[in-house]
């Protein structure tokens, strides 16, 4: 847990929590058996990953367009994948044990240079 | 700029760290209402009934909503929101607030459905201005796949077993929209997450409408339908597809169906990939898979001819 449990004195009525969005800290990542890696060569910025992703864990820049995913929440459903429509797919799943000690530049040039 | 890339700017009603099933389609859905409902011209309300959602994004002391959010039990969603949106009223006619809010309430199936039926017709019949969403991921998915009155036709779930004599539940899913469809509102709505655009559009426009509406929503459900996470929105397409999910609105009386598909497809193409339909497919079960389209079509057709009359109220 990241942050220190409240004492009883502390707590508020109701237990109403008093910082909205806080779960933000918590991170989810650890979950993940698959990991999604983006290439932006391809991408078309549709943002349909964002719109379908269940963990908020595509990263959007100010124009709105893709920026990259957010590995410390993505769980690794696989949804983004599924659902991406560019032709070749701008994003691909790999094992975590596959993609252990590799940068991301050598993931992408792995699985998008066929 | 495309319309997508301006609604993901803007700030998130529901953040990430929830602690939702990877590929569950819930946090989806509640993020395209957020996406849909979070404009300069009105703030957002919400509360939720016990459920998957609840358990998962208010893990005290966390909470995943960048809003004001309430929770108070299974049953009575509807009439915490009615409670919450009389005391804006008031507030609003002592001159102590001037900000424009709206009321959303969202539920799942077991919370809609079942126990929360009776809060939820009583919030419809005073009249209060809130939406109602309800995830229908056709069980009690929270507690570990218990039937409810959601539930389709022959599902497999822990308390309708597929058994050597009775093969899943023998009742079919209840028309929840037909019984809301009573209390003579002004907006109801079926959608799916899987079509995102009508989604958003039928969520504004229900915020929009002065008195109480309705919008039921699939939700795939990875773990108790049994198929593979990234499999979740694709499911609830093939569920659009085959018009076991039509996508229609009811506004005053009078149907609307948003989406025909092309080809409607054979339940079998939806069925199919689910774990809890599995006996459908084996030997000597033929009869349930007649019996499933036969449910559907009849279903569809009368979708078709209400349509047609354009007959309201």
């Amino acid at each position: 847990m990241a942050d220190k449990l409240l004492n009883w004195n502390e707590v508020l009525i109701g237990a109403t929590i008093k910082d909205p969005g806080n779960s933000k800290n918590y991170e989810t990542g650890s979950w993940r058996v698959e990991k999604p890696i983006w290439n932006p060569d391809t991408c078309i910025n549709c943002m349909f990953c964002w719109v379908y992703c269940p963990d908020s864990a595509i990263k959007v820049d100010e124009k709105g367009n893709m920026a990259g995913i957010d590995y410390d929440h993505c769980k690794g459903c696989g949804i983004c994948v599924e659902q991406c429509p560019s032709k070749p797919k701008s994003l691909a799943m790999i094992l975590e044990a596959n993609a252990k000690n590799k940068t991301e530049e050598d993931l992408r040039k792995e699985l998008f240079s066929k | 700029m495309a319309f997508l890339n301006e609604v993901a700017k803007k700030k998130e009603g529901l953040v990430n760290g929830h602690r939702l099933c990877p590929g569950c389609t819930h946090s989806i859905i509640v993020r395209q209402i957020m996406a849909a409902a979070e404009t300069e011209k009105y703030d957002i309300v919400a509360a939720s009934a016990t459920g998957c959602f609840e358990v998962s994004t208010g893990l005290y002391p966390y909470t995943s909503w960048n809003i004001p959010w309430i929770h108070n039990a299974f049953e009575n969603v509807a009439s915490t929101i009615s409670g919450v949106e009389a005391m804006y009223k008031a507030l609003k006619k002592k001159g102590k607030i001037d900000k424009d809010i709206r009321f959303i309430a969202i539920a799942s199936d077991g919370g809609t459905y079942d126990i929360g039926l009776q809060a939820l017709s009583g919030a419809i019949e005073r009249g209060h201005r809130f939406l109602y969403i309800c995830n229908d991921n056709n069980a009690y998915q929270n507690t570990g796949n218990q039937r409810s009155g959601a539930t389709p036709f022959a599902a497999n779930t822990t308390t309708s077993p597929n058994g050597s004599v009775i093969h899943g539940k023998t009742q079919s899913q209840k028309d929840i929209m037909s019984i809301l469809e009573g209390h003579h509102m002004k907006y109801l709505a079926q959608a799916s997450p899987s079509n995102w655009r009508d989604l958003m559009n039928k969520v504004k426009t229900a915020l929009d409408v002065d008195g109480p509406t309705y919008i039921n929503i699939i939700e795939p459900c990875t773990t108790g339908w049994g198929f593979p996470p990234d499999q979740a929105i694709n499911m609830a397409q093939l569920a659009v597809d085959t018009c076991v999910w039509p996508i229609y609105e009811v506004v005053e009386g009078k149907v609307k169906i948003n989406y025909k598909p092309k080809t409607k497809l054979p339940v079998e193409e939806y069925l199919k990939p689910q774990k809890r339909f599995a006996h459908i497919f084996k030997k000597g079960n033929e009869g349930l898979l007649e019996e499933f389209q036969a449910q559907i079509d009849r279903r569809w057709n009368w979708l078709l001819k209400r349509e047609e009359s354009g007959i309201g109220y």
